[in-house]
């Protein structure tokens, strides 16, 4: 491993904060998209195509430049809890004519964010240092000295980051595209958390389904919540990222889903990719060296 | 009612979002693979014409290094006008950090650029030997990482069709550098003084062939998109290219110029068709969510079973 994030903080001396981050708990979302809203409202973050995609309730889609917070909308033809709930929904199911059975339906809805990895690859692979890591934990770009070179967008196992090109009409058509040209993402409300406020999203939350707060108190709260949610017999119920043992080191902001993360859009196991990235250098060191003694070798064995 | 409300509802999907992508697809423009290209061209002609130069072959070691310089002025044009922000194409020599390979890439660029820029000076104002040498001996040191740094800069991504292909992307990049300098270096030269370039670009194609069949047979369903749409398509272009190329410099590139020259023309393009080819297949798996959810999926199934 290249990247040692467990040391951050102790770049920062005195400055460093606890870790901080998000717990997205799905399971109490309603899909109200306060938080896109709140997002959008408080970074400036300008709009994302107003298009009506036929995807239940969500058309934004993904996360992206201009996307920071996006709610993910399922229906499923699946019972909530494992012993089915047919009671409960018969009589609006019918009238809705959205299933032939009662007892098989379900709206998964789930706020995403960028989840501020602690082994983070946009962060490792970023050339010009622009991508840093706050002293609250989280990775943040600096705008002014990102130049737009893009590696960060295929880097991220998420597809979170993205370039922004807001469109001018003012200009030739080749050069319209480029009225920014830098990469954007969620910075979990750096300049608030500066302050010593929530992130606008947690704020905006009606139902607390996006928590915000210390890393350890959130995984702690994370693990009783699923235990219970599990007990009461709801069915798919899962933390997803929470683990500081998978591929990136666990989230900084993690779920819990109600079904496979790949359901939501989400990598089911998702690594960084600089964890090869040793491996990788020595693979290109040892093509470097066959290239020269190649070309060498030729040109003597073609001297005449 | 039905007026008002055109679209029809999409039904959700078991293994994907609706089939939207999970990783972002790379926003590099056509600059990028034609610098694989360019840049692979630049290194291995570095480290050609010093090894001309070795041999005594003046003639091949002053053609590769103008092929080389050639290559050094065109790539940084071509990485600085993919940029977001052009104007702050600076900021890439703010840091070095080797967890970016683009960043290593930047350097190895701005030295190897530096030092052909002033060896091919010298050579052709006749000035200053020594510092010729010194130039030539730092452009052909960093020659061969600059053809190689490109395939573990796409290597050290999310997408599964480069990540996955780590292993060799790097010798097939660099098999390809040496067809093209090779190639470059035949097109330019009378075929008696182009022994040595003639035989590196029959080597770099058939090395770089295999490796390629390699690489393929061992991805197996991540590598679909190497053999399906756009980048299926050049890399057939490529591989005819190339052999056809190839082919015709190893039968008619000794006696006749016109072989030489088409058969170099031919592997020139090719290479620069199979760097389009890798470059597309990164967008054509990164588009699926199949490549990035099935692998994982897979890794997780094989993980959750007890070791034996």
């Amino acid at each position: 491993m290249i990247s040692l994030p467990a040391k951050w903080s102790e770049h920062y001396g005195d400055e460093a904060h606890e870790r901080v981050g998000f717990f997205t708990d799905t399971s109490v979302c309603i899909g109200c998209k306060a938080c896109e809203v709140a997002c959008k409202e408080w970074n400036l973050v300008p709009e994302d195509g107003l298009e009506w995609t036929g995807e239940s309730y969500d058309n934004t889609s993904a996360l992206g430049s201009d996307t920071w917070r996006h709610v993910a909308f399922i229906e499923q033809r699946t019972p909530l809890r494992l012993d089915g709930d047919a009671a409960e929904l018969a009589g609006d199911v019918d009238e809705a004519g959205l299933a032939e059975s009662a007892d098989a339906l379900r709206w998964l809805m789930s706020s995403d964010v960028c989840k501020h990895c602690t082994h983070s690859a946009c962060l490792d692979v970023c050339p010009t240092g622009s991508l840093f890591r706050t002293e609250f934990g989280t990775v943040v770009v600096q705008e002014d000295i990102c130049n737009g070179c893009g590696y960060c967008v295929p880097a991220c196992p998420f597809g979170v980051i993205d370039r922004r090109t807001v469109p001018d009409e003012s200009r030739p058509a080749v050069f319209a595209g480029k009225e920014d040209g830098r990469v954007f993402k969620c910075t979990l409300c750096y300049d608030r958390l500066k302050g010593g406020h929530e992130p606008a999203c947690a704020k905006a939350c009606p139902t607390q389904s996006i928590q915000f707060g210390p890393l350890e108190e959130l995984r702690e709260r994370a693990a009783k919540r699923v235990e219970k949610l599990q007990d009461e017999g709801w069915n798919g119920a899962q933390l997803y990222g929470e683990n500081p043992e998978d591929g990136v080191g666990g989230f900084g902001a993690f779920f819990l889903l109600l079904d496979r993360p790949e359901v939501y859009g989400l990598p089911p196991d998702p690594q960084v990719t600089t964890r090869d990235l040793p491996g990788m250098w020595r693979t290109a060191a040892i093509a470097a060296g066959a290239l020269a003694a190649g070309i060498f070798a030729v040109v003597a064995g073609s001297r005449e | 009612m039905s007026k008002r409300d055109p679209v029809p509802m999409r039904p959700a999907t078991p293994d994907s979002y609706y089939g939207r992508p999970i990783i972002k697809e790379p926003v590099w423009k056509p600059q990028i693979p034609f610098y694989f290209f360019t840049g692979g061209t630049a290194g291995a002609s570095a480290v050609l014409s010093l090894a001309a130069r070795a041999a005594g072959n003046e003639r091949l070691a002053k053609t590769s290094l103008y092929v080389g310089l050639a290559g050094e002025v065109v790539s940084p044009v071509l990485l600085v006008t993919d940029l977001g922000r052009p104007e702050r194409f600076l900021n890439m020599l703010r840091v070095f950090k080797v967890t970016s390979p683009m960043s290593v890439g930047s350097w190895i660029l701005f030295v190897s650029g530096g030092a052909t820029t002033t060896a091919a000076a010298c050579e052709k104002l006749g000035v200053l030997p020594r510092l010729k040498l010194a130039a030539e001996l730092v452009s052909a040191a960093v020659g061969p990482p600059l053809a190689v740094y490109t395939a573990t800069l796409i290597s050290d991504t999310a997408v599964p069709v480069w990540h996955d292909a780590r292993e060799e992307l790097p010798f097939i990049f660099a098999a390809g550098s040496a067809a093209s300098a090779g190639a470059a270096a035949t097109l330019l030269l009378p075929p008696r003084e182009a022994t040595a370039a003639r035989r590196l670009a029959i080597a770099g194609v058939a090395v770089g062939e295999a490796m390629m069949g390699t690489m393929e047979r061992r991805l197996g369903f991540v590598g679909e998109p190497y053999r399906q749409g756009e980048a299926g398509r050049f890399k057939r272009i490529a591989t005819a290219a190339t052999v056809a190329g190839a082919s015709l410099l190893a039968v008619g590139g000794r006696r006749s110029r016109v072989a030489a020259v088409a058969g170099s023309a031919l592997v020139l393009g090719g290479e620069a068709a199979l760097r389009w080819s890798i470059f597309k297949a990164g967008f054509q798996s990164a588009r699926d969510p199949k490549y990035t959810v099935r692998p994982q999926r897979e890794r997780l199934e094989r993980r959750a079973k007890p070791e034996v």
